[in-house]
């Protein structure tokens, strides 16, 4: 644990992180967004910001007023971009687990 | 596969009330969390409620919890609860949900309805550091302190003055942390009045139309800069430097909605609620006929108003599965709707009835 602080990235001054699962910068969203990559979708596809483990629930907001600022739409007019089940990571392994056997047999979860 | 009558989403006051009006009236209930207790933020509330006494006015929010709790141990049987478990999926096909259970199990329920009440996530404010350990949302910080016992920190820079930034401020400085300011970049404090006193009387300076510019420090935080914004929002004036080593954010809450985009919900974009939303009826249910939301899920309000859209969502439920016949539904459903009509009342609730009358319809064409 002891190397944590230390490793940590360095990011030009001033520059801001909005996305912490997947460190994405604010310069990084400004830079795709001014070639017009304007929605949250292609953001996510060309700089992985959002799908980490808290799954945009951090970042969503603030790159989607980003977005509204460089192009002037409104919010509703840029839209939300998809939401795809899981709503946090899930293992691909436990995927294939799935539903083989009841996890709960057995055992006693009422309340 | 596991089967279910109503699945509840959320073991907040929206989604425990839910589950209690549904299981009174003899629905089979299961209630899923992905926290380890039940109780949404209600058990981290150690401040006392207002609003009007059939609401709970009057008592501390983590006891309410309590109540909330006891009256589902009462329906013993009919209640299954599942702690430390997130819907994850869900399935357009055919309805199934997929839960992840301590992060190692994943399995399918698939229930004839669903109640919605994931309540909402807390927004966070782009500034340079602020990736820095102890900067925190004002949700951590009463998690810290109200349940686990742990104070942050020393010095606390609170930012934002609407109800949990000057709740939190007051039982930061309840357990001997100093904090340093409150800084709100509106031009007015939007918490209530009560509140606000409370921490001016202990001396904590609200700053009014100012915001945090950047957090200091190299491994944690050790300062912060604030400054002034002006009339159009742009900062103004010279940066001040603030000694503090926990910046808490409190600057707003977005309803957490993921799973009613999921399952192809009319959605809306409504600013008074705080984000998107799920269009719903007069019984909280959404576009898809097999699912309800309630509280923050359904758009950003008190506690209160969340026990009581969880009441109409969990009866509206058990009525369409047959368990409540149509005058004792018309009755509760009146009863309720009134009680939440008090709730909103007067000029405090008045973003609310608007917000609310923008994605409500009369009702759906189903059944």
């Amino acid at each position: 644990m002891a190397g944590i602080c230390s490793e940590k990235r360095q990011y030009e001054e001033g520059d801001i992180v909005v996305c912490r699962c997947k460190e994405v910068t604010l310069k990084e969203i400004r830079k795709w967004i001014s070639r017009g990559y304007d929605t949250f979708d292609e953001l996510k596809r060309l700089t992985g910001v959002g799908m980490g483990p808290c799954q945009g629930r951090g970042c969503r907001d603030i790159v989607m007023k980003e977005i509204a600022r460089m192009t002037g739409k409104t919010l509703e007019e840029i839209g939300t971009g998809t939401y795809r089940p899981p709503v946090k990571p899930v293992k691909l392994g436990m995927l294939t687990e799935a539903n083989k056997e009841d996890p709960w047999k057995g055992k006693v979860v009422s309340h | 596969m596991r089967e279910t009558e109503l699945l509840v989403v959320g073991g907040g006051p929206a989604g425990l009330s839910a589950a209690v009006e549904a299981a009174s009236h003899g629905c089979e209930v299961m209630v899923v969390d992905s926290d380890l207790a039940l109780g949404g933020q209600l058990i981290k509330q150690t401040h006392k409620f207002f609003g009007s006494e059939s609401e709970r006015a009057g008592t501390r929010g983590f006891k309410i919890a309590e109540i909330l709790l006891d009256e589902l141990g009462q329906l013993k049987g009919k209640v299954e609860v599942l702690t430390n478990t997130t819907a994850e999926s869900y399935y357009r096909g055919d309805g199934v949900v997929g839960c992840m259970t301590d992060e190692d199990n994943y399995w399918f329920v698939k229930p004839k309805k669903i109640v919605n009440a994931t309540g909402a996530s807390e927004k966070i404010l782009p500034f340079p550091n602020n990736d820095l350990p102890g900067v925190y949302g004002a949700g951590a910080i009463q998690t810290l302190m109200n349940v686990y016992g742990v104070v942050p920190g020393k010095k606390v820079l609170m930012v934002g003055a609407g109800n949990i930034g000057l709740v939190v401020s007051y039982q930061l400085l309840q357990a001997g942390v100093d904090v340093v300011g409150i800084v709100e970049f509106l031009p007015n404090i939007s918490g209530y009045w009560v509140h606000a006193a409370k921490v001016r009387r202990l001396g904590v300076p609200v700053l009014l139309k100012h915001t945090i510019t950047r957090a200091i420090g190299e491994n944690k935080v050790e300062g912060a800069y604030i400054q002034a914004v002006d009339d159009n929002n742009q900062l103004m004036g010279e940066p001040q430097k603030i000694d503090c080593d926990i910046i808490c954010m409190s600057v707003g809450l977005s309803p957490t909605v993921d799973l009613l985009w999921q399952a192809g919900c009319k959605m809306m974009y409504v600013p008074e609620l705080c984000g998107y939303v799920a269009r719903r009826d007069n019984q909280m249910r959404t576009s898809n006929a097999d699912i309800w939301a309630a509280g923050d899920a359904h758009g950003i309000e008190e506690a209160s108003a969340a026990m009581v859209e969880g009441r109409i969502a969990g009866l509206g439920a058990a009525h369409s599965l047959d368990h409540v016949d149509r005058v004792q539904f018309g009755e509760r459903l009146g009863m309720f709707w009134q009680r939440l009509d008090n709730l909103r009342a007067g000029a405090t609730g008045e973003k609310i009835r608007c917000g609310v009358g923008k994605c409500t319809c009369q009702a759906w064409e189903v059944d």
